[in-house]
């Protein structure tokens, strides 16, 4: 069983349809009392580093997802839930996140050798594979994933990005060690693509 | 670099998907989840349902359509017509809605603009601008926002407005032009240029897709982000795969 961290944001329904559509079980948990029997984890998200951070925080799931992470569980971030995953964003300075990745979330400047970019990206761009991994077999390199979002983020250990992506500069769009992985775009928005990625994470591909 | 988005959108009456001209003379186009299923299958980057129904029923009709296509369809899915409010929002997208789209109501009060984007982030919410040109000359025209379907002229500049909604919180803007819904004429590329080329987030073009080479028009003349598509989809003259075949063709990146 797959359980579904709700923090109160964006759209979760996506999330639980494309898990139940593998044949997956997945429960949306509003508390940490509800990973209790749990073999795997998402924490999805859209919307404000900040507000996301406080509401893990009140909700007390901050501590039990780093531990769940540290302790090498199946976990995956998507959009927000990777930008949580490093120490701290530039949309919220102060605000400590999850810290499990070390790094940091920054802006996109909207500047690019072709122009003005529009902030946020919206819209599906290509992968390029820094490494191989087991979570994108099957999956050609340029294959198409849907973005949404205006920070991306910048780990401090190159070998944790898993698949890059370019909008003016080119960026980390996936990140992962061991079962931990976690994704800029949004895996349950992506199509076939996407709902493969989802499945080879459930039979347990390794970053 | 992002695609271009090619967006099918499906305007829904009553459970039906129905497509007229300028507002007016609906036609029955189908069934919205078959639809759906359809554009998707053949390479839709989204989809965008627009609730234009006048009936209490219709909302419930419309949660019903987005729940069950967010069950099939794995692609970002945009659902507008008739929201009044953040918890009309939260219904729709707790139906499996990705964004949603918002028009009269964001003209009546501007401000629900900023409690959807902090409720929901604003990659969520879509500022829908209905425009139709009300003068001014060709060196500088202006053109109006309309609201409740396009019957009422609110006397707003729809370039001011973009701005304004962009400043509340809005994360793209759909532009649908009037003067061109449904007339097969081509896209208004003046007043997509001119919203497109001052928003810094993504525009969407809307009304009057007649061809192709329109299309393409709306990308490399207009600057559109992506480009809405009723018309020329619903009733077989085209295929999402061979319009963005012809855009790929002409320089335009899609994606596969």
């Amino acid at each position: 069983m797959t359980a579904v961290v709700d923090y109160a944001a964006g759209n979760l329904r996506s999330v639980l349809n494309a898990l139940e559509s593998l044949g997956e079980q997945a429960k949306l948990v509003e508390g940490p009392g509800g990973l209790a029997g749990a073999d795997r984890l998402v924490v999805p998200g859209d919307g404000h580093f900040g507000t996301a951070m406080g509401t893990l925080e009140s909700r007390g799931f901050a501590d039990p997802v780093r531990e769940w992470i540290a302790a090498g569980k199946p976990f995956m971030g998507i959009c927000l839930g990777l930008q949580l995953l490093m120490e701290g964003s530039e949309e919220a300075p102060g605000v400590r996140g999850l810290g499990s990745f070390p790094g940091a979330v920054k802006r996109f400047s909207g500047a690019s050798a072709a122009g003005r970019l529009k902030v946020p990206q919206i819209g599906w761009n290509r992968l390029r594979y820094p490494r191989k991994t087991e979570l994108f077999e099957g999956i050609p390199e340029g294959s198409w994933f849907y973005f949404i979002h205006g920070y991306f983020v910048e780990p401090a250990d190159e070998t944790l990005s898993v698949g890059d992506a370019e909008y003016g500069i080119e960026y980390c769009a996936a990140a992962g060690r061991g079962r931990a992985c976690a994704f800029q775009f949004h895996p349950e928005k992506s199509g076939s693509g996407g709902l493969r990625l989802i499945r080879n994470w459930l039979e347990g591909a390794t970053a | 670099m992002t695609a271009i988005r090619l967006i099918p959108c499906l305007d829904v009456d009553e459970g039906r998907v129905v497509k007229g001209v300028k507002f007016q003379g609906l036609r029955d186009a189908g069934d919205p989840v078959e639809l759906a299923r359809r554009y998707n299958e053949e390479g839709a980057d989204e989809l965008t349902f627009l609730d234009i129904g006048a009936s209490h029923e219709s909302r419930d009709i419309m949660i019903d359509v987005v729940a069950r296509v967010a069950k099939e369809v794995f692609i970002p899915l945009c659902v507008g017509g008739g929201l009044r409010s953040v918890e009309d929002m939260r219904a729709v997208l707790g139906a499996g809605a990705d964004k949603v789209a918002v028009t009269s109501y964001a003209l009546k009060d501007p401000e629900v603009l900023s409690r959807a984007a902090r409720a929901f982030g604003s990659q969520c919410v879509v500022l829908s601008i209905d425009a139709k040109r009300a003068g001014g000359t060709d060196a500088e025209p202006v053109w109006h926002a309309f609201i409740n379907g396009g019957r009422v002229d609110t006397g707003v500049d729809v370039l001011e407005w973009a701005a304004r909604g962009e400043e509340l919180g809005a994360g793209e803007i759909l532009l649908n032009s009037m003067d061109r819904d449904g007339t097969k004429a081509g896209f208004d590329l003046e007043l997509t240029r001119r919203v497109s080329e001052r928003a810094g987030i993504p525009v969407i073009a809307s009304g009057g897709a007649g061809t192709m080479d329109s299309i393409v028009d709306a990308v490399r003349l207009g600057k559109a982000d992506a480009v809405l598509v009723a018309s020329l989809l619903h009733f077989g003259e085209a295929t999402v795969g061979s319009i963005k075949r012809h855009m790929e063709d002409k320089g335009v990146s899609v994606r596969w």
